[in-house]
């Protein structure tokens, strides 16, 4: 029941936004995002109380004769995620607030399609189902970013669109090939049990190339080297909100996808071909890291540093071991707050200083100190300090890659190192020193919603920094529930 | 067979309506005559399959009724859609007759049962379909495309006609269960010929679909027609061409798969490769829709391939021409009406702004290139879908890769019309209406890509697994 509240809520209010084209979209969609909120931490509870609650599952048919049902339950596979794209889904509309949109409703309409087709990602039991959202929360971004986008933006969703397209393709064939294998009393199934079940009895080539079929759809998602090339093009042109949507939960669709719908389907395909993957991820750590410490414009910067982070987390789910999912989903959730803060912090410039260049500002502690405690907190968020929820995530994530290779986990903790490096530096850049962007300009106080949005998330920051059991907790049984399912016979 | 007699008997009145003179209500007539006909042919659904007519030239079974439901009502559809095209037009009853007739002979080609009745439709269905394509007199575009179209079309039916006398020869009969019987018997020692003539059908049936190589006809003659006879071509005879296809190969010729399969499967990745590279380059809208009817050809011919004589391929060609239809009537419809509104202009420029111009046509045509691009939950993913699912089962795994490139080479050239509209810059006048009929036909024509879409089982469900 609350599945489908969380899923069906935003899908209506996306409807009525449409159709209403109300002029009060705002908070419409700012009423329904915190709805969901609320709902999530009601499925928490109930996830707490009785993790095997009906309130938490739904199963209706849908295509009787392909098998395929309208399945959807929280576990504590997707619990975080669900919480995750429900706690920062108001902050993104409320960040939203300062702009003035041309046809509003259609943009907060998408943006509740978006959350819909997310949520039924998360929580999607059944693979064709799985896919079918998968797809869908592609459309509503890719008319975001072409419709609000900046310069050059039909040239650039366009890159974007097509890429996730031909990933995702190829993920259609792999579930598809591991369907027709399933066999439940002489009938296949979409059931994500059978197809775990179905894809354990391939061979190990078999495997493997389903691996890389459904592997593909991840890492162009995620994304990882050598299929990023469409990331920082379209995180810097599409609208705040977009990239706050494709960076805070739409990658994480990436790597909740490898965990839920990979490692437990072809567990030796995993082991035959993870390390090759790894070994790709590890690459693009170094190398987007590397990229963003010569960056000027701060919105790119942002945007190859998530390329390291995503590098980061799908290593250690590759690692396919304990830690290296419960640091991963940490990670996540870690991730998830401080680059939503951190494209807030992109935009809030660009509003009060005209410009995102980093060499062109400068000594903006000086006009706004509290704005500097904040960016700064969100930095440290980003550099894994300790204290921060980065750091938890950080650091259990490296001890599963560790725990799968020395050399590995060498070349990944760069990622630490280097993060420092870019994300120290700029912010020293921007907030210290002289006052650099047009001389006698004042910055300005912030914005009251951009003001809640940035303290919310600092105080996400260092609260789950601080005490992170009970996220942690989850995390772990949620990795537990994985490793089971790929070492089940 | 009730409905084929109602759209003959129609054709044969439309054509005494000059004489009558009732003109003005033979459009209401022939949609009337058209939604009986469509009734009556639900009605045969369950009556017992193996009644034959003519002695056995002619049997409606359940395939030929479902796919003459998806003619019939693509039929209907086309009509709503082109009343203004027939008010405008001196010979209005002429034209009404020939369409008429293409349905006659489309409908024909869904229910053969034997050579001589697949030529008859092939024949009833093309004659009209060339004065139709060149039926704009002074313009020479078209009158290019009507020759052209004949003297293909023509070639192809010498192929077709010389592969029966040739399967005549070797097995002794035009009868196409009996060809399939003396195949399966006589498996061994079938004279080389025999296999002749079936390349040569196979030959024919792909200049008709203009699967590549024999596609050379398809960019220029869909280019030079008016829009709507275009909008025909594309549906009711390219759905009428697989149901022939898929009656031909699936019982004619199943028992020798092995001597055509392979040849087919290069059909097929010719049509793939070149069609969608060619689609990509065009700026004139009817040449790449043209080119992306070459790539759904292909995708259609897959189902052929995988050559399981079961339900599953049955479902999925149907599903597939209904999705395919449905997309094409709408991506005409507003492809006519946007081009109307820009001086005749047919390039993807004369999209720019339909977004601000008119929402609810942009929104047609989104889900219209969508479906044909096979993004969820329209009717064409699920198309992709079930094709993917009957090949992935045979040893032309190959074949999927590329048609995974494909589809994504096809996303480019259905978005670049979406950016079109919702992106670039439009000029001249601010807003257009667009006349009640073409908007009914439009807008049903989405809601049932997204109907289907939605619940495929509607459609795919039609025969039991």
């Amino acid at each position: 029941m609350l599945t489908l509240l969380l899923l069906g809520i935003p899908f209506l209010s996306a409807l009525v936004l449409f159709f209403g084209k109300s002029q009060s979209a705002k908070s419409i969609a700012l009423t329904t995002t915190l709805l969901g909120f609320i709902l999530s931490l009601a499925a928490l509870f109930v996830f707490k109380t009785n993790p095997n609650s009906d309130l938490l599952k739904i199963n209706l048919p849908w295509i009787d004769s392909l098998g395929v049902r309208f399945d959807l339950s929280i576990t504590a596979v997707g619990i975080l995620l669900v919480l995750l794209s429900n706690f920062l889904l108001p902050l993104i509309v409320l960040s939203a607030f300062k702009n003035e949109y041309k046809r509003a409703y259609n943009f907060f309409a998408l943006i509740l399609l978006m959350q819909s087709a997310m949520l039924g990602v998360f929580m999607a039991n059944d693979g064709f189902l799985f896919y079918v959202f998968w797809e869908l929360a592609l459309i509503p971004i890719y008319f975001i970013c072409l419709l609000w986008g900046g310069e050059d933006r039909g040239r650039i969703t366009f890159k974007f669109f097509v890429y996730t397209l031909l990933g995702s393709l190829f993920m259609l064939i792999g579930l598809i090939y591991i369907y027709n294998h399933t066999n439940v009393n002489g009938l296949k199934s979409w059931n994500v049990n059978d197809m775990y079940a179905a894809g354990k009895l391939l061979t190990v080539k078999q495997q493997s190339i389903v691996f890389w079929f459904i592997f593909l759809a991840f890492a162009v998602k995620m994304p990882v080297f050598p299929f990023h090339t469409w990331q920082p093009n379209t995180y810097v042109n599409a609208p705040t909100q977009g990239t706050m949507l494709l960076s805070g939960i739409m990658l994480k669709m990436g790597t909740f996808g490898a965990i839920k719908w990979l490692l437990p389907m072809v567990p030796m395909g995993v082991a035959h071909s993870g390390g090759t993957a790894i070994t790709l991820s590890i690459i693009g750590i170094v190398y987007a890291s590397c990229i963003a410490i010569v960056q000027t414009d701060y919105k790119r910067l942002i945007a190859y540093s998530s390329i390291a982070h995503v590098g980061f987390m799908s290593a250690g789910i590759l690692a396919a071991n304990q830690q290296g999912i419960q640091g991963a989903y940490m990670q996540m959730l870690a991730h998830g707050c401080s680059v939503v803060g951190l494209f807030l912090v992109a935009d809030i410039l660009f509003r009060h200083t005209g410009t995102r260049d980093i060499t062109k500002l400068g000594g903006i502690r000086n006009m706004n100190g509290n704005f500097a405690v904040l960016f700064l907190i969100i930095t440290f968020d980003a550099v894994a300090l300790p204290f921060t929820n980065s750091f938890v995530g950080e650091f259990i994530t490296f001890s599963g890659v560790f725990k799968y290779s020395l050399v590995a986990s060498a070349f990944a903790g760069l990622t630490i190192i280097l993060s420092a490096v870019y994300m120290l530096r700029s912010y020293q850049k921007i907030m210290l020193g002289e006052i650099k962007q047009n001389a006698g300009v004042e910055f300005g106080p912030l914005a009251s919603s951009d003001k809640t949005i940035l303290i919310v998330i600092c105080i996400a920051i260092i609260a789950f920094g601080v005490y992170p059991k009970p996220l942690n907790d989850i995390a772990e049984e949620g990795a537990k529930q994985i490793i089971t399912l790929i070492k089940q016979p | 067979m009730k409905g084929l007699l109602v759209i003959s008997g129609l054709g044969i009145i439309a054509m005494l309506a000059e004489i009558f003179k009732f003109k003005k209500v033979l459009l209401p007539l022939v949609l009337i005559g058209i939604a009986l006909a469509y009734t009556l042919n639900v009605f045969e659904w369950n009556t017992p399959c193996d009644i034959s007519y003519f002695s056995n030239m002619i049997a409606f079974d359940k395939v030929a009724i479902a796919f003459s439901g998806i003619i019939i009502i693509t039929a209907f559809f086309w009509f709503i859609l082109s009343h203004n095209y027939f008010e405008e037009d001196s010979n209005l009853v002429d034209h009404f007759t020939l369409v008429l007739f293409v349905i006659v002979g489309a409908l024909m080609l869904t229910a053969f049962k034997n050579m001589t009745t697949l030529f008859l439709g092939i024949e009833i269905m093309s004659i009209p379909l060339y004065v139709l394509a060149s039926s704009k007199k002074k313009d020479i575009k078209s009158n290019e495309a009507g020759f052209k179209y004949l003297i293909m079309g023509s070639f192809a039916s010498g192929f077709l006609l010389f592969g029966i006398a040739l399967i005549y020869g070797a097995t002794g009969t035009f009868d196409i269960n009996l060809i399939s019987e003396y195949t399966s018997q006589n498996a061994a020692n079938m004279p080389m010929f025999f296999y002749v003539g079936v390349i040569m059908i196979l030959v024919a049936m792909s200049f008709k679909v203009s699967a590549a190589p024999f596609h050379f006809w398809a960019p220029d003659v869909y280019h030079g027609s008016p829009t709507l006879i275009t909008a025909l071509m594309s549906t009711v005879v390219k759905t009428a061409a697989f149901a022939a296809i898929l009656r031909l190969f699936m019982i004619a010729f199943s028992g020798i798969s092995e001597s055509w399969t392979l040849i087919l499967a290069v059909i097929i990745a010719l049509s793939l490769v070149i069609a969608n590279f060619s689609a990509a380059m065009q700026s004139n809208v009817k040449r790449m829709l043209a080119f992306s009817s070459i790539s759904h050809a292909a995708f259609m011919l897959m189902v052929v391939l995988a050559n399981v004589r079961s339900n599953l391929s049955l479902n999925a060609v149907i599903y597939y021409s209904l999705a395919y239809s449905l997309a094409s009537i709408v991506a005409f419809g507003v492809l006519h009406v946007a081009a109307k509104n820009a001086n005749g202009n047919e390039n993807t420029d004369a999209f720019n702004g339909l977004a601000k111009k008119n929402p609810m046509l942009a929104f047609c045509m989104t889900i219209a290139m969508l479906s044909l691009g096979g993004i969820p939950i329209t009717a064409g993913f699920f198309a992709k879908y079930f094709v993917f699912t009957a090949l992935i089962g045979t040893s032309f795994k190959w074949l999927l890769v590329l048609a995974i490139l494909a589809s994504a080479i096809g996303i480019y050239y259905y978005l670049k019309i979406v950016i079109a509209m919702f992106y670039q810059k439009h000029d001249g006048e601010k807003t257009f209406e667009l006349d009640k009929p073409q908007a009914i036909a439009i807008v049903l024509s989405t809601l049932a890509i997204l109907v289907i879409g939605v619940l495929p089982g509607l459609i795919a469900n039609m025969f039991k697994m």
